[in-house]
């Protein structure tokens, strides 16, 4: 088979790159990426430019866009805060990508792990924090866990196909949100509208930065993002369960003949992925929102797979990427403000970073001077 | 895929194969019988009086009664007949239709539902049908054009991008020539991303989900963009005509059938012809027959002379084109305006009726019209007051999903180079 074949020289070349980076993988690695961003944001003012903004107000919000996101302690905190979830979240895609799953239900994951985590938050008066914020988490990541292990169980036990079967999983997540939030014992007292009990002060992931003003939101979340990053970078490469993730991933049959546990595997790595969108959701609502509310998740999974496909699967390029994808929010939210450019615009620069970043090949096509000539044949 | 002709393995594999078998009959028998209890248990002893289904309107030409059914003992009967199904299942010979009994046993669970549901009152039964194949149509056109690009080995991601972008182009260039100039422009734009997308996978060798979920993004952000920023101060560049029905004449006076097929806009019967051109070019036709192998194995196809390149690009293009036209149907088809992520996810469920139709148009459209009929029912259901939350009515179609794809469609194969760029040598 080509596949084979093809597994092999990939192998080789990557042995190689890693043996001697040459002036391609360096290129690939930090021009072409600060490249997509500049050409993005180029792009993005055209586009402001056809919808009738005029000169200045580009120049405005593009200077909106930079101190709104790393320009002032408020901005960076904001810019963290939003980075907390999409990193979360991508992380778990990310390790699907890498155990061969496609994962697109991280939306209905965070949402299910979000409504544990919230109802554990408010049903549970008198615990000290140290105890009730773990807690919440913890039954947030295991709510989305579960939730995604049943794709991945109806993948290992009847072939059922993990896409279409997490796509129905976020539609029911959906719909099973909107009834709980009118239940009695969650919906708030005196509302008419689904919205739940807000969480109590001890389930609050605690605020970092309020020492030095009390409007920053940055939470504790935080290093919880970064231990996640940590953890699945172990998990994937040192340890036997991650070799076998990514086995599995590259190359299914063979994983399957040296002796590894194909179901069990499946079932894991969709467990450990929606457990992180789950963990994304707990942190959402007892870091940022305090509460549930219909649609909270607000399409961070669906932002989350771009995040790990832009990360290309590794953690610590999801990270980035999900600080990328933050910054932008923060910064998108400071120019609708500041020099009145919808917010959506940022949609579309994110998109054309990503296809950027994915397309090397595109952008040494459109822009032929800057880049080597030589490339390494194996990629042709 | 294939097994090698070892005696030993094989016959292992095989066995296992048939303890599989035997335990999805065993699964699905353990189904059935849970409906025959619900049926029998809820349904059936829930349910007093006649369920009325009206079949035809007060002015059609060939009216047809009322169908009275006494609700108990139909449900009763039902009851029985699942039971029947179920116990079938574990016995000698269960094997042999699994597939086709659990299908049945959902069908006939659904009609026991809607009796019980009824129970007493009238429910119009021509009109949720039709609304059934209204609400079809752009889940077909979304999996239909998952069919034409998957066959030739692109996952295509991007449906629900297109279908916006359908919608969009259709409700501006709708609001400023009208509603030709707007489908036609439409379908374009379909194409454009189609071609785009071709592009991205086959020329610059993007990985494929990265390519569909840039397409999305980016839609999804110009569109929204627009509508933001442009729309709310210009108003008349968001008012489209929309496309009324066309009536057949005398089809349309039939009975039930007349409602569902035959009184329908441009859009409904589009997409039943693409169906079928799609179908017939597919399975029928050299291009089709080469456009297949693509799909399965492109070095093969490549060295029989086949141009795997063109094939590619002109299949995702043309395929981009059918969620154009789809996608208009969104705006020029029903509301006549755009709104921000109009398609709400509609793409990706046609998606997944492309894989829960195996990867084949008519399936596809199977496929499409339970999703459609599921929607229809719970917004007429609405009208009859059950005690069941509605929440839950909405969800039992995709739980019905699931479980039908986890015991039916489970083992269906995608074209075997889905998903990879083919590298000329």
């Amino acid at each position: 088979m080509s596949g084979n074949k093809r597994q092999t020289d990939g192998m080789y070349e990557s042995l190689l790159r890693r043996a001697a980076p040459d002036r391609t993988a360096w290129e690939d690695l930090v021009v072409v990426p600060i490249f997509a961003v500049v050409v993005a944001l180029l792009l993005g003012a055209v586009a402001m430019l056809a919808t009738n903004v005029d000169l200045a107000t580009v120049g405005r919000s593009y200077v909106a866009l930079v101190s709104g996101s790393v320009g002032s302690f408020n901005a960076i905190s904001e810019t963290l805060t939003s980075a907390i979830p999409l990193t979360l979240a991508g992380l778990g895609i990310a390790l699907g990508f890498r155990a061969g799953m496609f994962n697109i239900g991280a939306e209905g994951q965070l949402l299910i792990g979000g409504m544990a985590a919230v109802i554990t938050g408010f049903s549970l008066p008198g615990l000290p924090m140290i105890v009730h914020v773990p807690l919440v988490l913890l039954v947030g990541a295991l709510a989305g866990g579960l939730y995604a292990a049943i794709a991945g169980w109806l993948r290992a036990a009847t072939g059922a196909h993990e896409v279409i079967s997490t796509i129905m999983l976020n539609l029911i997540a959906y719909r099973l949100v909107d009834y709980l939030l009118r239940l009695d014992f969650i919906q708030r007292e005196g509302r008419s509208d689904p919205i739940s009990k807000s969480v109590l002060e001890s389930a609050e992931l605690p605020r970092l930065l309020t020492w030095l003003d009390p409007n920053l939101r940055l939470h504790a979340g935080v290093f919880l993002m970064i231990g996640a990053v940590i953890f699945i970078h172990w998990l994937l490469f040192k340890t036997r369960l991650g070799f076998e993730f990514r086995a599995s991933g590259e190359n299914p049959e063979a994983a399957r003949y040296a002796g590894m546990r194909a179901g069990l595997v499946i079932v894991l790595a969709m467990g450990l992925a929606g457990a992180l969108a789950g963990l994304a959701g707990a942190n959402q609502v007892s870091g940022v929102l305090g509460r549930a509310s219909p649609g909270f998740s607000a399409g961070i999974g669906f932002d989350a797979i771009a995040v790990a496909l832009l990360g290309r699967s590794h953690p610590w390029g999801v990270l980035l990427a999900g600080l990328l994808f933050g910054a932008l929010e923060a910064g998108g939210r400071q120019m609708q403000v500041d020099a009145g450019v919808s917010i959506d615009l940022i949609g579309i620069i994110q998109a054309l970073i990503i296809v950027f970043i994915a397309a090397p090949l595109l952008v040494r096509a459109l822009f032929p001077w800057g880049f080597s000539k030589a490339r390494p044949s194996a990629k042709e | 895929m294939t097994s090698t002709p070892i005696s030993g393995p094989v016959a292992q594999k095989g066995k296992k194969l048939d303890t599989t078998k035997v335990r999805q009959a065993h699964v699905t028998g353990w189904i059935l019988l849970g409906l025959a209890v619900l049926a029998a248990v809820v349904f059936g002893a829930g349910s007093e009086g006649t369920a009325t289904f009206r079949l035809s309107r007060p002015n059609d030409p060939w009216a047809l009664p009322d169908l009275l059914i006494p609700a108990a003992a139909f449900n009763y009967l039902v009851a029985a007949v699942l039971a029947f199904l179920g116990v079938r299942q574990f016995l000698r010979g269960g094997l042999r239709w699994t597939s086709l009994s659990l299908g049945l046993g959902m069908a006939l669970a659904v009609a026991a539902f809607l009796v019980w549901a009824t129970a007493g009152k009238g429910f119009s039964l021509t009109g949720m049908l039709q609304a059934t194949v209204v609400a079809a149509v752009p889940i077909t056109l979304g999996g239909l054009a998952g069919v034409l690009s998957e066959r030739v080995g692109v996952v295509n991601i991007a449906i629900e991008g297109m279908l916006l972008a359908g919608a969009f182009t259709g409700a501006l260039l709708g609001s400023l020539v009208g509603g030709i100039g707007g489908l036609v422009a439409a379908v374009v734009i379909g194409g454009m991303f189609g071609f785009i997308l071709a592009a991205l996978v086959v020329t610059y060798r993007v990985d494929q989900i990265i390519a569909g979920v840039v397409i999305n993004l980016f839609v999804l952000g110009v569109t929204s963009y627009v509508s933001s920023q442009v729309y709310s101060e210009h108003r008349f560049l968001n008012n489209a005509p929309i496309f009324s029905p066309i009536r057949i004449p005398v089809l349309a006076d039939l009975p039930v059938l007349g409602p569902m097929l035959f009184q329908q806009n441009l859009f409904v019967y589009g997409a039943i012809v693409m169906v079928a051109v799609a179908t017939y070019y597919l399975f029928h036709t050299r291009m089709g027959l080469r456009a297949r192998s693509v799909g399965e194995h492109p070095r093969a196809a490549d060295t029989l002379g086949i141009n795997v390149y063109r094939t590619r690009y002109i299949n995702v293009t043309v395929a981009g084109m059918v969620a154009g036209f789809g996608g208009a149907w969104f705006t020029l088809g029903s509301v006549g305006r755009f709104d921000e992520n109009m398609t709400n996810g509609l793409g990706y469920i046609g998606l997944a009726a492309m894989i829960f139709g195996r990867w084949h148009p008519v399936g596809a459209l199977m496929a499409a019209l339970i999703f459609g009929f599921a929607n229809s029912l719970q917004q007429k259901l609405a009208l009859l007051n059950t005690p069941i939350p509605s929440e839950f009515l909405a969800m039992a179609p995709y739980i019905a999903t699931i479980v039908l794809v986890a015991g039916v469609v489970g083992r269906a194969r995608a074209p075997a180079a889905d998903g990879e760029a083919y590298v000329k040598e």
